[in-house]
């Protein structure tokens, strides 16, 4: 059997260096100039950028349980038009992602959907209600392989439990992604806590409630010797206590989510809820001391907390709104606005934080991979160039509570390949037809 | 005006333009006949999503003098509390053909959704949302401070260099939050005195002069003393200690009362807990608005109504 | 646009003298005469009138003057810009009394109309009379003046200035070609 066959001609390597890629079973198997491009679609890649497959550590894929929010196929067709080949998909769903039963049913429904590998995280605590341990070690054994943990959502607020969960994915190398936020400091949060949910009249979330809880893990994390992930750092505060974590050896990795690297809490004015987000948008000086962590390595990748709702979740007053945004769609975008064109990251640096570094505090193979010979076929061709008005019909997921309607943003994801066959060519998502049958002609057939 | 959601938004012009309306409104109240046809054939609705019987009767009363339709909508026990949305409320709303909405709702900024959502077309009026605002208890307010002040000759003058003093609860309180933009548009100067759990993360851009003395800013002999209602769920909260506490130190007192300058007045949006943030001596006296307040309430409404709900739309 | 005076300074004086010994010659005297303004100008207008009147009766009693603000009995309040209303001042029951009405321009009537629902809800006075410095003609309700300071026949897009000292510091009534659009016509179009 034939599986797809792409010739993609005069890329650029995010190192800058310009190449054609032969994509065949699976993995690309040839680059330079000159190739044959016998049996191959051609691509014309000039002027356009090739991304290893990018790797979303955060997204809320909301099945089972919130259908109507997302699904894990429409989920995948967000991840792929955004130009993700992987994402991680949060355990909050119901019933919740805390056995090895519902981690193995993600996992399949993620191979079945085809667009991405979608890699179930395992919750922490059983029904995320921070009292007693998940079944970790199950789910690490199970067909889902889940090696990252989290109640993402909820934060492991009893230190205890924290310290024995950090303790106890030892033994598989897993990791622990803490939601940091002290829950007794922002009961009924609103929004970032300062001059202006005074004047609105809003329940603050202070800044002291993520750090204070970052600062309680990255001590516990080093007084038992174990690996800590922190979701979606917000603050200028946060930023600080991790590097002085880093600084101390202490083993921690840190994400950001693309909003809170471009949007400031000045959009919650017009208490339109869709920049309602939890962690909620901060000031100014937090989006600048964000960038800078992200920059200087403070700060390990970028996540986008994707989290979908339905129409009425964000129709309504603030207070009843539902918190989270979608953001595959846009990520790309995103980043390349807030750190790319602001000069605080280059292409190579951006592989970095939304591709490799997130496929290896996943520890998930075969993702994150430099574009080589032998590297599996894992990849996004982007257009740097071109700018749009971001609207609905650039949404491919069912939620579409996205912060950057109307905003013009630049760049465009124009394909992107999983396992060698296309799920994006001419920027338009392919069929899930299509991608059936991409997948029948792959080597051997089988689904992995 | 298209809509009234908070006196932040008023210029001087407006607000004063307002008051002197209210000032024409409350000659009516003086009238052989207490009414006026003003806005016959327009349909005012009372939108409460949190139980205020004083402030739903005020806006009540203000339509019907006005020759209004009301039509009370409480959402305490309607289809609203069975998960209804403000939204589907709106609609319905609009499909009744309400002109003006005058909403009470407990989450801030409900009422600027409602403007801004596109699902009704009425006036909206901000009648409290949550901790966010109450312009029309700040322009009562400061129509009975310009009437305690300057009598018949208040038309066309704004509080310049008036001292008000606020004492309370400022954190959940948005009868301060209106009353600071308005007093500060009218040229008075605001000072806020609470216990600092009380005041808000930051006030930095407040035009105001925060402090936690009561005794002090008595004896700085402001013009009016406006009091805040203690709500009893703070002292479950540990906002401070307990209310014999607060009362001591926060609390208008007799003794604070009879220290108080001659010319002071003493206000309270009412309902008042006599005893915990203010004696009943103080509450009575003549130097206390209260009763004036709730007066002075119906010819503010009035006037907000009228700015509205006449003249043609678009042009507003 | 030519703009052309009709009236001067002497001519209104002149005029308001007239109207004041009519109003006298009507109600036989300067008893239980109450004269109310109809805002701006018509106040102003109002209190000359009684000021005269009183100089050619300085015997009777103070001839009470004040004034009648119809806004909110406006019958076009929502199809024009909200209007900002003026103060009303009543001087004392109206009951039984001999009311007259000042305007400084009659022409649809509608705030004639207005005046006589807002007088109304202050009282029942026995006779209520109307005077005004200017009859522009062009009415739409079943209203006419007792008292008319001069008839001016224009046509409708024609706009009448009355300027008054009090208001406007200059005195005189002039027309104009006008704008046909109207622009801000105070005490000229009254619409
Ligand atoms: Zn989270």
């Amino acid at each position: 059997m034939s599986s797809e066959r792409y010739l993609v001609r005069g890329a650029q390597l995010s190192d800058g260096t310009t190449t054609d890629l032969l994509l065949a079973d699976g993995v690309i198997t040839g680059t330079g100039t000159k190739l044959s491009d016998a049996g191959a679609t051609v691509i014309d890649a000039d002027g356009l950028i090739a991304l290893p497959g990018l790797v979303d550590l955060h997204t809320h894929l909301r099945e089972p349980g919130y259908e109507q929010s997302e699904t894990v196929l429409t989920g995948s067709q967000a991840a792929a038009i955004g130009g993700f080949t992987t994402v991680f998909a949060m355990a909050n769903t119901s019933p919740v992602q805390d056995t090895a039963g519902v981690v193995e049913q993600v996992l399949a429904l993620g191979e079945s959907a085809g667009y991405v590998t979608v890699q179930p995280i395992g919750a922490v605590t059983v029904g995320l209600e921070g009292v007693r341990l998940a079944e970790l070690g199950a789910m690490a054994a199970s067909r889902a392989n889940v090696r990252v943990f989290s109640d993402d959502g909820f934060c492991v607020s009893d230190p205890l439990l924290m310290r024995r969960a950090l303790e106890y994915v030892k033994a598989f190398d897993g990791v622990v992604a803490q939601h940091s936020q002290e829950p007794r400091l922002t009961v009924g949060a609103q929004m970032n806590e300062g001059a202006l949910s005074s004047e609105l009249g809003l329940t603050g979330w202070p800044a002291v409630a993520e750090e204070s809880i970052i600062a309680r893990d990255v001590l516990l994390a080093e007084h038992v010797g174990s690996r800590l992930h922190v979701c979606h750092l917000s603050t200028a505060g946060a930023v600080d206590v991790v590097r002085w974590a880093k600084a101390r050896g202490i083993n921690v990795t840190a994400e950001v989510t693309p909003h809170h690297l471009l949007l400031t809490e000045e959009l919650v004015a017009g208490y339109d809820a869709r920049y309602k987000v939890n962690p909620p948008l901060r000031r100014r000086e937090d989006v600048e001391a964000l960038r800078q962590g992200l920059a200087d390595g403070t700060i390990d990748i970028i996540a986008t907390d994707h989290a979908p709702h339905p129409v009425e979740s964000k129709d309504c007053e603030w207070d009843a709104a539902a918190n989270g945004m979608v953001g595959l769609e846009s990520a790309l975008s995103v980043a390349h606005a807030a750190v790319v064109e602001t000069g605080f990251l280059n292409w190579k640096d951006l592989v970095r934080v939304m591709s490799t570094t997130p496929a290896r505090i996943g520890r998930i193979q075969g993702q994150g991979q430099q574009l080589a010979v032998g590297a599996p076929a894992e990849l996004t061709l982007y257009d740097p160039s071109a700018r749009r008005v971001f609207g609905r019909a650039n949404l491919m997921g069912k939620g579409v509570n996205s912060p950057y309607l109307e905003m013009t943003l630049p760049g465009q994801v124009l394909a992107t390949f999983h396992r060698g066959y296309a799920t994006v060519l001419d920027g338009v998502l392919r069929s899930t037809a299509q991608i059936d049958a991409a997948r029948a002609d792959l080597v051997g057939g089988s689904n992995e | 005006m298209r809509h009234l959601l908070s006196t932040k938004s008023l210029s001087r012009v407006e607000a004063i333009t307002l008051l002197d309306i209210a000032e024409d409104m409350a000659d009516v109240a003086n009238r052989e006949v207490k009414k006026l046809p003003t806005l016959r054939g327009k349909t005012v609705v009372n939108l409460f999503f949190e139980d205020s019987t004083r402030t739903r009767i005020s806006f009540e009363a203000a339509a019907k003098r006005l020759s209004a339709d009301v039509i009370n909508f409480s959402a305490k026990g309607s289809s609203v509390s069975k998960g209804e949305s403000l939204k589907d409320t709106a609609q319905t709303l609009a499909a009744m053909g309400a002109d003006g909405v005058v909403i009470r709702h407990p989450a801030s900024g409900a009422p600027q959704v409602l403007a801004g959502s596109g699902w009704i077309d009425a006036g909206i009026i901000n009648a409290g949302d949550g901790t966010h605002e109450h312009p029309t208890q700040a322009l009562l307010d400061a129509f009975t401070i310009r009437r305690r002040l300057h009598g018949t000759a208040s038309r066309g003058r704004g509080l310049d260099g008036v001292t008000v003093t606020i004492v309370g609860d400022i954190l959940h309180s948005r009868v301060a939050r209106s009353n600071l933009w308005l007093l500060d548009t009218l040229g008075a100067h605001v000072t806020f005195i609470a216990p600092p759990t009380l005041v808000p993360a930051d006030t930095s851009a407040w035009p105001a002069t925060i402090g936690y003395d009561l005794d002090a800013a008595i004896d700085a002999g402001p013009d009016v003393v406006m009091m805040l209602r203690i709500q009893a769920e703070r002292m479950n909260a540990a906002f401070f200690p307990n209310s014999r506490e607060y009362s001591r130190r926060w609390g208008l007192d007799d003794e604070r009362f009879s220290r108080l300058s001659s010319h002071s007045i003493v206000m309270h949006p009412g309902p008042m807990n006599r005893g915990l943030e203010i004696s009943s001596a103080a509450a009575d006296s003549d130097r206390s608005t209260v009763r004036e307040q709730v007066a002075n309430g119906v010819s503010v409404r009035m006037a907000a109504l009228y700015l509205l709900l006449s003249g043609d739309r678009e042009d507003s | 646009m030519t703009e052309r005076t009709v009236l001067t300074q002497a001519d209104i004086t002149r005029a308001l003298t007239r109207i004041s010994h009519e109003i006298l010659e009507s109600n036989r005297g300067a008893e239980n005469l109450v004269i109310l303004g109809i805002p701006t100008r018509g106040v102003a207008l109002a209190k000359r009138i009684a000021e005269i009147i009183q100089r050619i009766e300085p015997a009777s009693a103070a001839v009470r003057v004040g004034s009648l603000d119809v806004t909110m009995y406006r019958d076009d309040l929502a199809h024009t810009r909200t209007r900002t209303p003026a103060p009303t001042q009543v001087p004392g029951s109206i009951d039984g009394a001999t009311v007259v009405l000042v305007d400084d321009v009659l022409y649809s009537g509608r705030t004639i109309r207005a005046a006589l629902d807002a007088l109304g809800d202050h009282g029942r006075p026995s006779v209520v009379r109307l005077a005004v410095l200017v009859d522009r003609g062009h009415r739409e309700l079943p209203i006419r003046a007792d008292f008319v300071g001069k008839n001016l026949p224009s046509a409708s897009h024609e706009r009448i200035n009355v300027h008054v000292t009090e208001v406007d510091g200059d005195e005189f009534v002039s027309i104009d070609g006008g704008s046909i659009d109207g622009g801000s016509t105070d005490g000229g179009t009254e619409s």
